[in-house]
């Protein structure tokens, strides 16, 4: 990896994504030091624990594992003189489809992850970390290994870190193909050694009971890197790229019908989403439309491409105005993908054109979501294979008059009645695509199907 | 069952990367397990539950939870091709019958839940799985630990003539 050098898009600020197809770069620690590597960690290592929070906090930056939460205040919840042993997590599960960047991190840039990490667990005062790499990235979990035994034979990871007392071991734990062990905590039952069934917060919310029932801090790759660069330049400046409330960069994954899909390291907010679909991904196909965009991950609710949205935007007096955009109008941040209706989340933007078919396209999710339910609410774990079943019996051409409205009464049967957010991200696609094009439901259910796509592609 | 020195080995150190929770290690001897043997035995399941001190159900309930972990040999080499959007939206289900045709194997039923399907000859097989975190480079592939993007289906005997 990588196959091909791709060169950045100039609309790119590359922070995070610095070395990710960079001439001549490797994993190498030598590599990674002749860059200035680890001089980070050095400053941060001078600094008091509680300074490297308040710049964290001060950053803004919010998690870009999905949720978006802040990662300053989630680092607060740790107690001050917390008498058990603090854990560090790193999320490398990289599951929710359409996302695609921290596997580049890995196995690229194995050692800002690292730094990163490093700092993180001093700040937070963590003496034991994981990172959780799913199994299918079994190159990946090398690089890393071999990356955390060249930072310890120069001091970085270890006892007595660079001779500052800080001792700190980090391990890499695999998983194995499942896609709910990216839940937080359905991660830590994994550490563990247990299913990966995620618990019921409260009360174990994993700032509090996590690892062990010890506070642990969960973070995703991004995140945890975003951290490194918050120390070099400072919370106050971090603060500055980006938008308010949503600052710093983030790493867009663009796949489906682009003529030019990859990621794209971008100031949050910073374009819209026509500007990232035509400008930046170089639009669509010769002769096709935009149809439909799922911006967040494929838990997120679908936009369609017609529709209007009202947003209102908080003015610096104090009142709101309201305006009447397009999808192509859509800011690429938190606050406005939440504003119309759907999420940020992972930062996966899969694009469909006008030749594809919404019944198909939803059934193709809602197989990832049957297939990947732990089981342990009746609501998630019953709704989601009904789910699956009735969007395959409608492709199928046995669908009953009913159906749109059963998948409906489903998926709002699911959506907070569960112990995890899995039970949301099976339960929104659902509601959005029958929502936003019931048409195509109901012309299968009258099995009147405009199946574009070939037969033996439906399920 | 036979444990090669260097295997065993491994697997002490491996251990002590949980200082907390001996149980921690339940997932990676598997994993080292499953590497060596090809498929996760009764034999195996009992010999890891002995090993950390566990009943062998706290091992077993792993081994039917996660999709890697398998009870059956799979091929000498083994395919595994992404099936979610993205991919779909790419091919990713012609991929998968070009990889049955010409690693001639008969699928037997449309359900990717179904775990793999293997050539008569047991050279190759299978497997559906869910997004391989590659979309922008769709569609993607596995052939044993190997990763190839943007495959088209003319480039699957090619592909198949690596793995012999
Ligand atoms: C079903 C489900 C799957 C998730 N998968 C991932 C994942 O693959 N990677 C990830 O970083 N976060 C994932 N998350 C979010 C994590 O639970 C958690 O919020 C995140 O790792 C926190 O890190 P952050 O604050 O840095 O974003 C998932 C959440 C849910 C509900
Ligand atoms: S919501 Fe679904 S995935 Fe989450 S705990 Fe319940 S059954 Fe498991
Ligand atoms: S959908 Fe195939 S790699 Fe993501």
């Amino acid at each position: 990896m990588p196959a091909i050098l791709r060169t950045p898009h100039p609309r790119e600020r590359r922070i995070v994504f610095k070395n990710v197809d960079r001439e001549g770069w490797t994993t190498d620690i030598d590599c990674y030091l002749k860059d200035g590597g680890y001089e980070e960690l050095k400053k941060a290592l001078k600094m008091q624990p509680q300074e490297i929070v308040s710049e964290v906090k001060a950053s803004g930056v919010r998690g870009r594992g999905g949720a978006g939460f802040p990662t300053g205040a989630k680092w607060g919840f740790i107690r001050p003189g917390e008498t058990k042993p603090i854990y560090l997590i790193c999320n490398a599960d990289e599951a929710e489809p359409g996302t695609f960047k921290d596997r580049y991190i890995i196995h690229q840039d194995p050692h800002q992850l690292l730094e990163g990490m490093i700092i993180s667990c001093y700040a937070v005062n963590a003496r034991l970390a994981y990172i959780y790499i799913r199994g299918e990235f079994p190159v990946g979990a090398k690089i890393l290994e071999r990356a955390i035994q060249e930072a310890k034979e120069h001091g970085f990871i270890g006892k007595n870190i660079l001779g500052t007392g800080f001792d700190l071991e980090i391990y890499v734990h695999r998983g194995a193909g499942a896609y709910i062990c990216g839940e937080e905590t359905g991660l830590i039952e994994s550490i563990e050694g247990k299913r990966p069934y995620p618990r019921i917060k409260p009360p174990y919310f994993p700032a509090a009971l996590g690892l062990y029932m010890s506070p642990t801090i969960v973070n995703n790759v991004e995140t945890l890197c975003d951290v490194k660069h918050i120390v070099k330049m400072g919370g106050a400046e971090f603060a500055k790229i980006g938008r308010p409330n949503n600052t710093g960069t983030r790493i867009l994954c663009v796949s489906g019908d682009v003529q030019k899909p990859g990621y794209y390291e971008l100031e949050v907010g910073g374009v819209t989403m026509g500007e990232l679909i035509y400008d930046i991904c170089g639009g669509l196909r010769p002769g096709r439309k935009l149809k439909a965009v799922i911006p967040g991950g494929s838990s997120a609710k679908v936009l369609r491409a017609d529709e209007r949205y009202k947003i209102k935007t908080k003015q610096p007096d104090g009142t709101t105005t309201e305006a009447e955009i397009g999808i192509e109008d859509i800011r690429m941040d938190f606050d406005s993908l939440a504003a119309v209706g759907s999420m940020a989340g992972s930062g996966g933007v899969i694009v469909m054109d006008d030749s594809r078919d919404m019944v198909w396209a939803l059934n193709n999710i809602n197989q990832f979501y049957g297939h990947e339910s732990c089981g342990q609410c009746t609501p998630c774990r019953e709704g989601s294979l009904w789910m699956q079943k009735i969007t395959t019996r409608l492709l199928d051409g046995a669908g009953a008059d009913g159906d749109a409205d059963i998948l409906v009464s489903v998926a709002d049967r699911i959506a907070g009645r569960t112990i995890c957010a899995f039970g949301e991200a099976c339960a929104w696609p659902t509601q959005s695509f029958v929502a936003k094009f019931r048409d195509e439901f109901l012309a299968y259910a009258s099995k009147n199907g405009n199946a574009s796509s070939k037969p033996e592609d439906k399920h | 069952m036979e444990i090669p020195q260097e295997l065993a080995d491994h697997i002490d150190e491996v251990i002590t990367h949980y200082p907390v929770s001996k149980r921690s290690a339940t997932l990676p001897l598997l994993h080292l397990l499953q590497e060596h043997f090809g498929y996760i035995s009764e034999e195996a399941i009992t010999w890891v539950a002995a090993k950390l001190e566990l009943e062998p159900i706290n091992v077993l309930e792993l081994v039917t939870f996660y999709p890697m972990l398998r009870q059956n040999p799979v091929g000498k080499h083994h395919i595994r091709v992404c099936r979610t959007l993205s991919c779909a939206l790419a091919g990713g289900y012609s991929l998968l019958d070009t990889f049955c045709k010409h690693a001639n194997i008969e699928k037997q039923s449309g359900n990717h839940h179904a775990h793999f399907f293997k050539s008569a000859d047991g050279k190759y097989s299978v497997e559906f799985v869910e997004c391989l975190a590659s979309c922008g480079t769709a569609p993607v592939c596995m052939i044993n630990d190997d990763f190839y993007e943007a495959v088209s289906e003319e480039s699957v005997p090619e592909l198949l003539k690596k793995y012999q």
